[in-house]
């Protein structure tokens, strides 16, 4: 290929109207410069001779052929690009749970992970509300912002939330009774200390705010005479 | 039961219904029966129905259709703005608005003095009734 230019050149040949362009072949020839290129050239366009290709190892024909033509589906090449945040959620914005078993609290995010969803803390000893991921739909974003600048959250991805694979049991009789005794699984230390790091200085920094700690340990309830609508959050 | 406010040139209304809504505007002229010709500082002079006024009891001094500078200033000799701000319906919409400008968390700090300003009250009560049963 001839030397790319720095910055691609927007047509030279502006529409008049879709499929009209202002100017002629001829012009277009003048324009683009060819003249100066086959002056260069001594009268001729410049020609490359193509590249001699590397000898391609021989192909044996195959040895199975399949009885029926099936269809390949098509190449799907579409990469999904990331959740798209709303603007009101920035990172420290209180938000409401509007679903699931933490109905109603209000909660501090802390960022967006990769896979859209977004990761939320109580903090836990506020509000019962762990680490925790949460999707954007299920959440009113109030306008309070808490003071986030003092956490690390390098380590927070999706995989940290993956659930544990169980070891496999082997079938047996006995196993069968005694399998139901596992059921109570236990937070492992490390969750723990993972917690406790992040609320430490969200903590400090909400109690900073009067009535900001009890605000987050209150649950959201819609009362009498309260219309969503017309509410400013 | 006489009418104590009339449509009159120099009245200031309170618009009720539509774009310029829970804005105050002075009469300037009124056209026929049933509409006015209405102006105020920050719009466009315009016409407009009586039934989207509601007349309020202040009244500014301008000759029939003022040019604006007229206007502001015949506003600003008669304080109308002040005037309205501390009327108890001014004050009323003033309260209106700031209520429902509340964010969550105002709401939630305007419970938490409510449910004080309720405890201080029932403290005195019950001092009182104390005080007069003994």
């Amino acid at each position: 290929m001839a030397a790319k230019r720095k910055t691609p050149v927007k047509s030279r040949n502006p529409d008049l109207i879709r499929g009209v362009g202002k100017y002629s072949r001829s012009k277009m020839y003048h324009k683009r410069g060819l003249w100066a290129i086959k002056a260069k050239h001594g009268g001729v366009f410049p020609r490359h001779d193509p590249q001699p290709k590397a000898p391609s190892a021989a192909e044996k024909p195959s040895k199975f052929y399949p009885a029926d033509d099936v269809k390949k589906p098509l190449l799907n090449k579409r990469k999904p690009k990331p959740t798209k945040l709303r603007a009101s959620i920035t990172p420290g914005t209180v938000l409401i749970l509007l679903a699931g078993r933490f109905m109603g609290k209000r909660v501090v995010f802390l960022k967006q992970l990769p896979s859209g969803l977004l990761l939320v803390t109580g903090p836990f000893k506020i509000n019962g509300v762990p680490l925790r991921r949460v999707n954007q739909s299920y959440v009113i974003a109030t306008s309070t912002k808490v003071d986030i600048s003092g956490v690390n959250l390098e380590k927070f991805d999706d995989k940290y939330f993956a659930k544990e694979v169980e070891k496999k049991k082997k079938k047996g009789e006995g196993e069968f009774f005694e399998a139901e005794k596992e059921d109570k699984k236990k937070l492992p230390e490390d969750k723990k200390e993972d917690q406790k790091a992040v609320d430490t200085s969200l903590i400090k920094s909400i109690e900073g705010v009067p009535d900001l700690k009890a605000y987050l340990a209150a649950r959201f309830s819609l009362k009498s005479g309260m219309k969503p609508h017309e509410l400013a959050f | 039961m006489p009418f104590k406010r009339y449509v009159e040139i120099g009245r200031v209304a309170l618009v009720n219904y539509g774009k310029d809504y829970g804005k105050l505007v002075v009469i300037v002229d009124v056209v026929d029966q049933n509409r006015a010709l209405v102006d105020a500082p920050d719009m466009v002079r315009g016409q407009m129905n009586f039934k989207r006024l509601t007349l309020t009891d202040i009244t500014i001094d301008i000759p029939r259709v003022p040019k604006k500078k007229t206007l502001i200033e015949a506003m600003e000799k008669a304080d109308v703005k002040n005037k309205w701000e501390n009327s108890s319906w001014g004050r009323k919409l003033i309260v209106q608005k700031r209520r429902a400008s509340l964010n969550d968390f105002d709401r939630f700090k305007l419970m938490l003095a409510k449910i004080k300003r309720a405890g201080i009250v029932r403290q005195e009560l019950a001092k009182l009734k104390k005080e007069n049963s003994s």
